[in-house]
């Protein structure tokens, strides 16, 4: 018999609606994937069963005529969408045993369409991370590994469990949240498709906050067609969210046949310091040159602010995460340290259930907010940040679109050594400024490197402008042939 | 070092995040660290920049004076590390 | 008047801000469609957003706006067109987020001002600095166990109007006419019941004292929490001669928050407030800045009712009251409806005599309000007719009065159930004069020599003959009549 996890969601949707295989056939084939790849630890929480009755009810519908857009296929959601009655844990010790009596926006309007959840996947404490590393459940390993080396690798954060699930064909496609480089940088060390659409798209509600003005929700697939099939139920406005865009997206999958003839591409020449890694370079060349051929014109520009978004980011994001985060106290769910007083509780519980990296961006945040520091840094930074919102402006005012390398090396060892904090910060060096912009952002896997691990292009477009952003996409994915996993998609 | 021990552990209260005396020292040094990463912002010209304060600049929809969500005790308090009837209980805040 | 704290080094006055938060009047909470509604089991009116699960987001209900902008108004207040929410940080087991979301650096109102009335007819005004909206914290009960204490959320996220006055006041009256006249204001817009009982207007005091002729500020003191206009003036007193007690034995006020302790009659330092506060005020990433136009603000100020300032002016010039008894019939609008309704068409000083004289010390000694009046404005003003055309007299109409207050019937029934009609019949009075002259000739005999005096005694004895219902007028004029004969 095929092997039902071989296929795109693109592919699946047809063969299900052909009755080729049934949905629960489809389920079953990737909760077995799933639980033969366990030593991934891409999932916290399986949920087979569930995953069998939602697939029996895609059957039924799918028989009656009656099919829903994402009827039958396999999902994973990553662990920092609150899902009704299933535990959900933000990857951190704090959320012990917490299970939400809701459901996000975004994973309800993935149910709604008709797909099935497998699991929660892992992810970096409180999204906190880019290695993976940080998730109180243990790291998640990268499916991939250089050729002919053992060395496990990270799948990047901190989206790792969802980027991994989807490149190890354990899950079809999963949901992803980004606040600096969450979906993109993990798609890129994972080898699969990730999508940051533009700040306001996808409902934030019932997504575990970080960074309030940051925080996207994304997906997570093997191909830019089955990100934008997703990304198309994902995104609608919700009332709950009053960062959430009125109007309706475009039908993503509707424009991925129209190609990049006659638009502007942007090569921002500060995407380019001295020591980028030179197969990273070369990559970004050789697609720059595969838009170029498809018919696109390049235009070298300047995003001159982009050396201080990383500092920036590392202000406004744990300033707005120490906030967030004070609401996990341990009175009204998770993790309760016994105190001596109600503030000795707080200290004791807060202290025992956020990992390292979580206290750090909390106390950082707590001090540039502090009295005396709010303008030299919090006030500063939300300047900077518009200065390099104004710096996509003035160049969307060129170019169509903007090329830049995803992240600066392939996926790392697990058991590299990263002491200092700042160098694993530079991972989102490339990611970070389109965060702060609030413009959609992707990654495509787009080759191998020598070792033969996945590198990824990313892709900008102006806020809103998520149908040029798969155009481009598309165009991209479909030069780079890249082998995927497994050799194929 | 632009944060000391007696910074850390001011913030630390703040957060309400224990820190052992011990590690007061090391945390004020990697906290430096970052910080003093953070400094090269100063570089950067603001003064005639506006700040920008959210993700977006939309003007959303305000919500209607209706009544449509409580009466959900139980869920409200089926978390609860500790409850007494349909209480939270937190130990005795003395005012 | 001014209000002067003899001290033994001098005279001082005393500086008093007050900052009163006011529940808004709306159905849904701030920031979560629960229900402001009080008196429920606890943690029933309790949206997830206001328990701060996690994920969860505020959105912002209309109406609280509109009520913000429309006191605004009442406060003759400059309104932000744009005004942005702030997160104030702090940690308490009652406020679930670790923040709560309020207005810091730009309030929907700026400022405004607010007259106030005081004892002596005469009028103060004192400065509005701002009004913000913010939310309220839920509940926490220390008194049901012995080593816990208990979190009820149904207050959690109700809006509040946080209302800053300036530094303006000058005594304790002051501080209390203020909140008379916030109260009264409110009440009248609609945006707050003002009951101060209940907690849904609550005050904070800032006093500080200087030497009378300074015009410095001194280190001013908060007073957390007051739940009376009378507790606020006390409290204001004493904290007031606490101050001065202290620079006068050579020692410096420190600037902290203090609670009124009523039984005592005495302020002291709030126990676990001890550390300095450090709240992080930032805007609110959730919530984008709050913004309308200027016809957003016309339609509200369109729709404004007359304010007790306006409908005092009114009452002085359209029915000829004095400032004083304008100001008492206009400080509650019940009070000042009712009036009206009795007053139109007819004599307005009669009807304030019957309102504010008779009606307001019936209603004040048995503690109601006006609307639980047992005499209705139709029926008061009834009886004032039946005074004005003579079916009964003032005299008959004082005992009509209070068996309209123990029976609540209409006058007219009263006066005909119990024959009360003045007699007005000639034939009726003359014989009434006849009988009492016939039986007291010797004082008929006084009268006649000169002894006019007598008269007022003759009346008397008809009215006794007739219970009080011989018209007064009549009586007299055939006494006089008869006796010159
Ligand atoms: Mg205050
Ligand atoms: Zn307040």
């Amino acid at each position: 018999m095929t092997d039902l996890t071989r296929f795109t969601i693109a592919q699946a949707r047809e063969h299900l609606r052909k009755k080729d295989f049934s949905a629960l056939e489809l389920a079953d084939a990737h909760i077995k994937a799933m639980e033969t790849h366990r030593d991934l630890n891409a999932f916290i929480v399986e949920t087979a069963d569930l995953a069998r009755e939602r697939a029996k009810e895609s059957d039924f519908r799918i028989k009656s005529g009656n099919a829903l857009p994402l009827d039958g296929i396999p999902l994973g959601i990553k662990d920092l969408f609150c899902t009704e009655g299933v535990q959900t844990t933000a990857g951190s010790h704090i959320l012990k045993g917490f299970r939400p009596n809701y459901e996000s926006t975004v994973s309800q309007k993935l149910r709604d369409a008709g797909s099935v959840m497998l699991g929660k996947l892992n992810l970096d404490e409180f999204a906190m991370g880019s290695s993976n590393k940080t998730s109180y459940y243990g790291h998640v390993k990268n499916p991939w590994k250089a050729r002919g080396h053992a060395t496990e690798l990270v799948p990047g954060g901190s989206s790792g469990g969802s980027a991994a699930a989807v490149s190890a064909h354990l899950a079809m496609g999963a949901t992803g949240t980004d606040t600096g480089g969450s979906i993109r940088q993990p798609a890129a060390f994972c080898g699969i498709v990730g999508v940051k659409p533009t700040y306001g798209r996808c409902s934030r509600w019932g997504i575990v906050a970080f960074a309030s003005s940051l925080d996207q929700a994304g997906p997570m697939t093997r191909t830019v067609r089955d990100a934008a099939i997703m990304l198309n139920v994902m995104t609608g406005h919700d009332p709950k969210d009053s960062t959430s865009m009125p109007t309706k997206m475009p039908d993503v999958e509707a424009v991925l046949g129209q190609g990049v003839k006659g638009l502007r591409i942007g090569v921002p020449k500060e995407y380019r310091p001295a020591g980028l890694n030179a197969e990273v370079g070369a990559l970004w060349d050789k697609g720059a040159q595969w838009l170029k051929d498809a018919g696109a014109e390049i235009v070298e520009i300047d995003l001159p602010h982009t050396k201080y978004a990383l500092p920036t980011y590392y202000i406004v994001a744990p300033a707005e995460a120490s906030s967030n985060l004070a609401r996990y106290d341990g009175v009204r769910y998770g993790l309760r340290v016994p105190g001596k007083s109600l503030d000795d509780m707080y200290a004791k519980t807060r202290a025992e259930g956020f990992g390292k990296e979580v206290k750090r961006r909390i106390l950082i945040g707590t001090y540039v907010l502090s009295a005396g520091y709010y303008d030299a840094y919090y006030l500063k930074a939300q300047k900077v940040r518009a200065l390099i919102a104004q710096d996509f402006e003035k160049a969307f005012g060129k170019v169509d679109a903007i090329l830049t390398p995803t992240a600066p090396t392939a996926a790392f060892g697990l058991n590299d050594k990263v002491d200092d904090p700042v160098a694993m910060y530079l991972n989102d060096v490339f990611t970070v400024p389109a965060s702060l912009a609030g413009i959609p952002g992707a990654s495509v896997p787009a080759g191998l490197n020598a070792h033969g691990l996945p590198l990824g292009l990313q892709v900008l477009t102006k806020r809103w402008d998520e149908a040029t952003l798969f155009r481009v996409c598309q165009v991209l994915e479909d030069a780079a042939k890249f082998p995927g996993l497994r050799g194929g998609a | 070092m632009s944060l000391d021990k007696a910074t850390v552990r001011r913030i630390a209260h703040l957060a309400r995040i224990d820190v052992p005396d011990a590690d007061l020292e090391p945390l004020a040094q990697e906290l430096s660290g970052i910080m003093n990463w953070i400094e090269q912002l100063k570089e950067v010209n603001t003064d005639a920049v506006a700040p920008m304060t959210g993700g977006t600049d939309m003007k959303p929809a305000w919500r209607k004076d209706a009544v449509a969500d409580g009466a959900q005790a139980e869920k409200v308090l089926s978390n609860a590390p500790e409850r007494h009837d349909s209480f939270f209980a937190v130990p005795k805040v003395v005012e | 008047m001014s209000y002067i704290i003899k001290g033994e080094t001098g005279d001082w006055e005393v500086v008093i801000g007050l900052e009163v938060h006011a529940q808004v009047i709306s159905a849904a909470k701030l920031f979560s469609s629960a229900s402001t509604s009080f008196g429920s089991e606890p943690n029933s009116n309790v949206a997830f957003v206001d328990a701060a699960m996690p994920g969860m987001l505020p959105t912002i209900n209309e109406t609280c706006v509109e009520q913000a902008v429309r006191t605004g108004l009442g406060l003759k207040a400059k309104i932000n067109h744009r005004s942005v929410f702030a997160r104030k940080n702090y940690f308490y087991a009652d406020l679930p987020q670790g923040y709560q979301i309020s207005q810091y650096d730009q309030p929907i109102v700026g400022e405004g001002i607010i007259l106030l009335d005081m004892p002596d007819g005469s009028v103060r005004s004192v400065g509005i600095e701002r009004l913000h909206l913010e939310q309220d914290a839920g509940k926490s009960i220390h008194d049901i166990h012995p080593t816990k204490s208990f979190i009820d959320l149904n207050r959690a996220g109700v809006a509040l109007m946080e209302i800053v006055s300036k530094p303006d006041m000058r005594s304790p009256d002051e501080a209390g006419a203020y909140l008379k006249k916030m109260r009264s204001i409110l009440r009248y817009l609609g945006t707050c019941d003002g009951n101060m009982e209940e907690g849904n207007m609550r005050c904070d005091a800032n006093v500080s004292v200087r030497p009378v002729g300074s015009t410095e500020l001194r280190t001013r003191c908060e007073i957390k929490n007051v739940n009376s206009v009378r507790f606020v003036m006390q409290a204001i007193e004493h904290e007031a001669k606490r101050h001065i007690d202290v620079y006068e034995s050579g020692g410096k006020i420190d600037q902290e928050t203090r609670l009124y302790d009523s039984n005592k009659g005495e302020t002291r330092t709030m126990r676990s407030k001890e550390f300095a506060h450090d709240y992080r005020y930032f805007p609110d990433p959730d919530l984008l800045p709050l913004e309308f136009d200027e016809a957003y603000v016309a339609a509200i100020k369109a729709k404004l009712p007359e304010l007790p300032d306006d409908k005092k002016d009114r009452f002085m010039r359209e029915y000829g009251l004095t400032a004083y008894d304008a100001g008492v019939l206009v400080a509650e609008k019940e009070n000042a409806d009712f009036f009206e309704t009795v007053a139109k068409g007819r004599d307005a000083k009669l009807a304030n005599n019957w309102v504010s004289n008779n009606l307001f010390s019936v209603i004040n000694t048995r503690g109601i309000t006006i609307a639980e009046s047992p005499i209705s404005a139709k029926n008061l003003g009834r009886l004032i007719d039946l005074i004005s055309d003579n079916t009964i007299s003032g005299r008959l109409a004082k005992d009509v009065f209070e068996i309209m207050v123990e029976t609540g019937k209409a006058p007219d029934a009263i006066v005909e159930e119990r024959g009360l009609k003045q007699i007005t019949d000639t034939g009726a009075i003359e014989k009434a004069v006849d009988s009492v002259l016939a039986a007291n000739p010797e004082k008929v005999a006084q009268v006649k020599a000169g002894k006019e005096a007598l008269i007022g005694w003759f009346v008397g004895q008809i009215m006794k003959a007739t219970q009080g219902k011989a018209n007064p007028a009549m009586c007299q004029e055939l006494l006089k009549k008869k006796l010159a004969q």
